[in-house]
Order: C-alpha cells, then structure tokens, then sequence
C-alpha cells in the first residue's frame, strides 16, 4: 500500500477533527440521574488516531455516541466532523453476504445494489477477502467479521470513525493480527480516529495519543502523547514502558 | 434419516390413538351416530371421494385465497403500528378486540352484506387468522438490535432505509411464524363462514351431513381439513427454510 498524497489526506480526514469540551451527559434511570460523562474534554486533530482507555462503565460507549451525534451533551460541546460508528460486535446483518454487508452505507445512501457492490468489491479484494465476497457472515472467522465491520463503517465515507473496542470479542492471536491490520489500513486511508477499547497495548500500539479516563462519572484523567515510530512491536521497551503508564494512570499496579 | 424416523414416530402414535378409539366405539362406549368409528370414516373417505374432493377444492381455495388476505393485512397493520407509536395505541387495542368476536355471530353479517359467495369466507378467514401473523411480525420488527439502529442512523440512513434494510428482513421469520399458527386457525374459520351460507364445501358438506345422520363422512370431511392444514404447515415450512437460509443457519461464528 502506498501512502496517500498530503492533498488528498486531508479531504478523507476532515479539516475540524473531534473537540469535546467539558461534557457532561446524564441518564435519567428509576433511581435518579445517573452521570455517565462528568467534564470529559478530548481532542482528536484531523488526521489523529486517539485511543481512549478507562475502567469497564466509564461512559466510553455515551462519549462515542456524542462524537457521532446519536446523543447530545447535557453540558459543554461537542465540534466534530461527520463520524461513522463501528459497533463492539460486528452486526453484521445474516441476510447479506460479505460484499453487501460492507456495502450497507451506500445502500443507506439509496445506492443501488449493484453500484454498491461495484465500490466495495476493490476494497474486499484489499483488505485480504477477496473470494470471500459472497459468503454468509456465519461462514466468516472472528477476525473476517471484524474486517468487514471496518469496511462496512470505512465505507460511510465519513471523516471521523468511532471504533467502539473494535477486537474485544476476538481470541488473543487473532486480536493481535488485527491490530496490526488496522495499524496498517489507517496509514493508508488516514481518517481522524476514536478507538475506544479496553485493551492498553491495543491503546499504545494503535495511538498518536493515549487518553485515560476515570471510572464513572468519565473525565479525562491523562493523556500520553504516543511519538512512536509506526509499525509498532508490542515487545519494544517503549512500548512497554508507555504501557506501564498507562496503567499507572488507571490505578492498576503492575 | 432422521426425519423419516420423527416421521415413523407420529405415524405409530396416531395409530395407537386409533386403536383405543376404533376398540371404544366397538365395544360400545359410543353411539356411532354421535362418534363414528375409525374404519367408518374410512369407508366414507373411500366411498365419497368423489364429493369430498369437488367440496375439498372450494374450501382449499377460500382458505389459500383467506391465508394471503391474512398475510398481507397482518404485514400491513404490523408494519403499521411499527412505524407509527400513535397508531399502535389507538389500533392494537382493536386489533385484540377483533379476536373476541365470535365468528357464528358475525358470519351472518357478512353473508347478509357480501352475499353468498366466497367474498364473506375470504374476510372471516382473514380475520381469525390475520392476528398471529400481526403480533410475530411486529415483534421481529421490534427485536432488531438497537446498536443496529444507531449504525444506519450514523450512515445517514432515512427511517424508511432503515427499515427497508435492517428491520423488514428481521422481521420475515416472524412472519413466517405467524403464517404458520394462521394456517390451522384459517381452516376452522373456513368451516364456519361456510356454515353460515354456503353451497358447497367441505364445511357446508359437514353441516349437511350431520342432521341426515352420516356422521361418518362430516368426521371425514374434518379429517380432510386436518391433513390439508398439516400440508399448509409443511409447505410453509420448507418455503421458509428456502427463502430464509440465514434464519436457520449457525449465528456463531467460526475459528
């Protein structure tokens, strides 16, 4: 894959980026308000990839929906350029085969089938399911799933993705390839980034920027520039000792 | 193998339950004016075949005619209150009120206004049987997985895209459910839309044959109804299985 040109990178990323600023989001639930987000602020520059690591609860999930505007803030603002979702499991829709599960956000477009198709065909073929593009998603692997989820929200033409613990289903080895695989796809289809996860090495080896969140109520707690150099290997001592960090700012003792 | 064997299952139990019943009228526990015997009804299957099959295919047509009157309302309505919440609070309560009626009381009614012909049978039909299609396909239309509804909704889906895509497919098998519960009850409707003025049909035939004492061919005549509903059931069955593949493939994924 050959990188982008600087010209054509900034029309697929967007020009705005993602800003949150001092949101605070509420549920209304039988026993009062519960606080989901509490003064959360979050930065992501065009272009950026910014992993968001926090506690199981902190609000990730309610931050993701603000950034695609499926929520709107109690307090603070949200600025953003469009933003496709891509859900914690794949939902992929058993109906459609491969091709037309990746084709959905055209086909939301009013594409027609066979147009839609036509656009996803070269891309099934890049992102290594060539052959498979007629298949069931039951007869899919884990990480064949995953692949074509990406696609599916790659394929909204949006300038921001959200990524919702993208590989948190997947086994530990196949998890591993796909990270290197997403790594890869962004370098050369740069998009302004999300990636909620759970996952601290997936945060650190997939990130320009960590940020860290605080149990709920979700508020940024820190944030860690990532100046690593790309491909990452997850045994690189820096690596490793920014995964430490970030512990350390989760409160996890290691 | 398998389904031969399931098969041979139902086969030796109704033969059983026709062992105690034909020893039960033989040994006299009955009178077989009210209760025919098993071999009975035999003999009349055989010996009317003639008039059992020309009254079979007018009632087969009012219930395959009924059955896709009930299909399309019950989709219809379903779709309806699916999209609309107000429509489904002020129509669901209807819905459910039309089920009470009782049919030997409104059958006449709409012999009186529709006439003599298969126009009444087809809307009695349609009305015992449309209700389960309703409830089994609104309620696939409701299971669609929200986080599915927030995705379309993040790809600029409209409502009607949304639905066209992601709910109305969820909700087929449903649909075949209820088409499925529809197909036993529309042969009962069936039989009472023709008792209240028909002239031919295998529920006429039945209400003919009972006050000239020929219990035997009113029991076959239901035995018919009983094997063409079980063949409504089937065909509905294996055209699901057909149309729906997905629905009954493994949801899990593979390693």
């Amino acid at each position: 894959m050959i990188e982008a040109p600087v010209k054509e990178r900034r029309e697929l990323h967007g020009a705005e980026g993602v800003t949150v600023e001092r949101v605070s989001r509420g549920f209304a639930t039988k026993h009062g308000v519960v606080p989901a987000l509490a003064g959360l602020s979050l930065r992501a520059a065009p272009g950026e990839i910014v992993a968001v690591v926090g506690p199981s609860g902190c609000g990730k999930t309610t931050l993701l929906e603000l950034i695609c505007g499926l929520q709107k803030p109690d307090d603070g603002t949200v600025r953003c350029d469009p933003a496709a979702l891509m859900p914690q499991r794949d939902l992929l829709l058993p109906w459609l085969s491969a091709i037309d599960n990746a084709a959905l956000a055209l086909r939301a477009r009013g594409v027609s089938r066979a147009q839609a198709r036509d656009a996803a065909a070269p891309w099934l073929e890049r992102f290594g399911l060539g052959g498979f593009e007629f298949v069931a998603p039951a007869q899919l692997s884990g990480g064949m799933r995953q692949r074509v989820s990406f696609l599916r929200s790659l394929l909204a033409g949006k300038p921001v993705l959200a990524l919702d613990e993208p590989f948190a289903a997947l086994d530990a080895i196949t998890r591993a390839e796909m990270q290197g695989w997403l790594g890869h796809v962004l370098r050369s289809e740069p998009r302004t980034v999300v990636l909620v996860t759970h996952d601290v090495e997936e945060a650190v080896v997939l990130g320009d920027k960590v940020v860290v969140m605080s149990p709920r109520p979700g508020r940024s707690v820190a944030e860690m520039d990532v100046v690593l150099p790309r491909p990452r290997r997850r045994a690189d001592p820096a690596v490793v000792e920014l995964r430490e960090r970030v512990f350390a700012a989760l409160g996890v003792a290691s | 193998m398998k389904r031969l064997l399931s098969g041979w299952r139902a086969l030796m139990l109704l033969l059983v339950l026709l062992s105690v019943w034909e020893l039960y009228v033989d040994l006299g526990g009955a009178d077989p004016l009210i209760l025919p015997a098993p071999h009975a009804i035999a003999q009349s299957l055989f010996n009317d075949r003639a008039l059992l099959w020309s009254n079979f295919l007018v009632t087969a047509e009012e219930v395959l005619l009924g059955i896709t009157v009930a299909a399309i309302a019950g989709l219809g309505f379903a779709i309806a209150i699916h999209l609309s919440k107000t429509l489904r609070q002020a129509v669901y309560p209807l819905l459910v009120a039309s089920q009470t009626l009782p049919v030997p009381i409104v059958a006449p009614v709409l012999v009186l206004w529709l006439g003599f012909g298969i126009l009444p049978k087809l809307v009695v039909i349609a009305l015992v049987s449309f209700f389960s299609i309703v409830v089994t396909t609104s309620a696939g239309l409701a299971a669609v997985d929200p986080d599915l509804i927030k995705l379309m909704r993040t790809f600029d889906a409209s409502r009607l895209r949304t639905f066209r895509h992601v709910e109305l497919p969820s909700a087929l098998p449903g649909l075949f459910t209820g088409a499925k519960i529809a197909v036993t009850v529309a042969v009962i409707g069936a039989v009472f839309a023709e008792q209240a003025g028909a002239s031919s049909g295998l529920g006429y035939l039945f209400e003919q044959s009972i006050p000239q004492l020929l219990t035997a061919r009113a029991y076959a005549a239901v035995v018919i109804l009983s094997g063409f509903a079980i063949a409504l059931f089937a065909l509905l069955t294996l055209a699901e299985r057909l149309a729906l593949p997905w629905a009954y493939e493994p949801t899990g994924e593979r390693p």
